[in-house]
């Protein structure tokens, strides 16, 4: 899993509440068994017009934001679904956190399995870094894992807190499997009585 | 005098009243990780073909195995057709794909799959408790967020993304952080006309589509108690739309009664000692829930979604509500796009609202109570004229069921197509997918934009109502039907 330490980029307001796994990423793009593509499905029906022509006016086609690093988003980012690929595609265009007051659970999880950062702020932090991602003009961010701080390039700074267990994965990139598989004998030795207790399960 | 053997032998920390919930946690910990993680002991991990491929992937490469293959269990569900005639062919070579790769794994890891042409195939989430497999007392883990559904059993369940899909795989456990326990009673008896539908749109709603967020939801109360399972699967399934992770009912004879006979259920003496055990799971008296709300199931209407997010709801015999009326900006500018994508006006009488489409499916409202509540409303009429109906059957043993019942030549009288099981249009992830435009009513969980096809307009209400909606070519109450 790729790290994250601290990483500097454009900032984009997706302010909307409730944007669902079904808008980061259609189901025309989870047909694959393997994760190829899935940059392009990325807010694809937002992006994209029925004809395939781009919608100038959403914020990842404007010159300045179609890179953007970091998406300051609305309450309950990512509900609904629970496609990995939404993650997936996201880290495919270059997105490497999201700002918001609250994320769905699974895409939460998702988010922490494959290093992107998806930061739960307070209303009012929140509520700043939208505006300064709103423009008129791109604005660039520095999000600071190790510090836990974001800052603008005119010095303007917030602190977040994070769990504590969740930061440290993040900060090494650990792999979840390999990290669960050094405790095989307290799975093996649970499963054992367990099984003793409820030996119709399959 | 000896102690009885302990139920959670990994529970020394926490003494006094417990909830269901935390029953169920102390009953699975393998151990404790850092702050509020521990490892979870994961009773059947079920899996279908589009979110475990990159799964396998992952345990191919890193030459893994299924820790425990006899509790995998693979269902093909999402991206098969459902045709009324069932054929090998799945025309979409990607989709065919997808089928093939699933094959493939569960034939080198031993994993059993219920595949295209096997007599249960259907819905993940009415395969699981049609084969007697959901069961009080398990963790039930999935690829799949309406995994919440298994809670009607007093099991815990919930949707996992497909890494935590590898992560099963691999060590048959999951990391889990303790949720925030909440309960949610329904007091009263639900009206006539009011179904299990009715009372998890009311209470979604209520809270709000992020409103039971990052926390285990309780359901209790008379009217909860008064549901079958079929009703309660509704109400655990679509408990997820106000963001639930974990949604549960405590197990009674009813769930007892469901699970009896199937087939893969304990038998003999092992029955009697699931029940035993069974028969703990419940709530404390005194449990500590850190959130509880109540709701009079008697005063709950009939209810139909008119945006783009399930708690954008309203009763049928009501109005498309007015953004100009919302104070927050946030919601009210989420008002103003739904309305726009939706092609509503405010104040347009929902029963004003024409539909081209008439959906019955999907894991929330496709099982046997709910197909025989569509015939009931169907028998003896026709579906309006320009109304496509479409009835997708959960599995195969309720599709079957519903044959021997008659059910399925009331509904073919009555204009609708009779189908094979499958998501289906659900998630449109098929073939089954509306044009640009259309509107549906529809028996589903989420009238997400475009879940139903881009630009398509889903409209979300109980099977019931999409019956009658069906037969009046709008938004209609049964009761409304002359």
């Amino acid at each position: 899993m790729e790290s994250f330490t601290i990483v500097s980029g454009t900032a984009a307001a997706i302010p909307l509440p409730n944007i669902d796994t079904d808008v980061i990423m259609p189901k025309q793009f989870l047909k694959g068994i393997d994760r190829s593509g899935l940059g392009e499905g990325a807010f694809h029906d937002l992006r994209f017009d029925a004809g395939g022509r781009e919608r100038p006016d959403f914020i990842l086609n404007r010159p300045g934001w179609r890179d953007a690093a970091f998406l300051v988003v609305g309450p309950n980012f990512g509900c609904g679904s629970s496609r990995e690929h939404a993650v997936w595609g996201l880290k495919q265009r270059g997105v490497r956190a999201l700002l918001g007051t609250s994320f769905a659970g699974i895409f939460f999880d998702n988010c922490a399995r494959n290093g992107l950062l998806a930061l739960t702020l307070d209303p009012a932090t929140a509520d700043a870094l939208m505006e300064v991602a709103a423009g008129p003009e791109p604005a660039r961010l520095t999000v600071d894992l190790t510090g836990c701080s974001i800052a603008t390039a005119d010095g303007r700074r917030w602190s977040f807190t994070i769990d504590a267990g969740r930061r440290e994965a993040l900060l090494h990139g650990r792999d979840h499997i390999a990290t669960t598989l050094t405790r095989t004998g307290a799975i093996a030795d649970f499963e054992a009585g367990h099984r003793m207790r409820t030996p119709w399960l399959p | 005098m000896p102690s009885p053997e302990p139920l959670f032998p990994h529970a020394p920390d926490r003494q006094g009243p417990r909830t269901l919930y935390d029953k169920l946690l102390d009953a699975h910990t393998v151990c404790s990780l850092d702050g509020e993680e521990r490892l979870l002991y994961v009773d059947l991990h079920v899996m279908n073909e589009y979110t475990s491929p990159q799964a396998f992937t992952g345990l191919r490469e890193a030459g893994r195995r299924p820790w425990r293959p006899s509790a995998q269990l693979a269902v093909v569900d999402h991206v098969n057709p459902t045709a009324p005639q069932r054929t090998e062919d799945v025309a979409d070579e990607s989709a065919a794909g997808q089928i093939r790769y699933l094959r493939r794994n569960c034939a080198d890891f031993g994993i059993e799959l219920i595949d295209l042409m096997d007599p249960r195939q259907g819905i993940e989430h009415v395969v699981v408790p049609d084969l007697g497999l959901a069961q009080p007392g398990m963790t039930i883990l999935c690829g799949d967020s309406h995994t919440t559904t298994y809670g009607a059993f007093g099991a815990l369940g919930y949707g996992i993304g497909t890494s935590e899909v590898e992560h099963v795989l691999a060590t048959q456990t999951v990391v889990h952080r303790r949720l925030a326990p909440m309960r949610v009673i329904l007091d009263g008896i639900a009206g006539d006309g009011v179904g299990a539908k009715d009372l998890i749109m009311a209470v979604i709603a209520s809270l709000g589509a992020d409103g039971a967020a990052g926390h285990a939801v309780e359901f209790a109360g008379a009217a909860i108690r008064a549901l079958g399972m079929e009703g309660r699967m509704t109400v655990c399934n679509m408990a997820v739309e106000c963001g639930a992770r974990v949604a549960l009912i405590a197990p009674d004879a009813i769930t007892a009664d469901y699970v009896r006979s199937r087939p893969r259920a304990p038998s003999g003496a092992d029955w009697e000692r699931a029940t035993a055990l069974w028969a703990r799971f419940h709530s404390d008296e005194d449990a500590h829930f850190l959130r509880e709300v109540r709701f009079d199931a008697a005063a709950v209407r009939p209810l139909v979604t008119w945006g783009t997010s399930p708690d954008q709801a309203v009763a049928v015999d009501g109005t498309v509500p007015d953004p100009g009326t919302e104070i927050d900006p946030t919601r009210r500018r989420a008002m103003v796009r739904a309305l726009e994508y939706m092609g509503l006006a405010p104040g347009t009488p929902v029963r004003d609202i024409a539909i081209d489409h008439a959906f019955i499916g999907s894991c929330t409202n496709a099982r046997i109570e709910d197909l025989r509540a569509v015939a009931g409303v169907a028998k003896g009429r026709r579906v309006a004229p320009g109304v496509r109906g479409m009835i997708v059957p959960g599995s195969g043993a309720v599709r079957r069921q519903a044959e021997a019942e008659g059910i399925d030549r009331v509904l073919i009288a009555a204009g609708f197509e009779w189908r094979q099981p499958g998501c289906s249009m659900c998630l449109a992830m098929n073939d089954d997918v509306l044009p640009d435009g259309a509107r549906c009513a529809s028996s589903t969980n989420r009238n997400f934009e475009g879940r139903q096809g881009r630009g398509a307009r889903t409209h979300l209400m109980s099977p019931a109502l999409v019956a009658a909606s069906a037969i009046a070519g709008r938004l209609c109450d049964p009761r409304d039907l002359p």
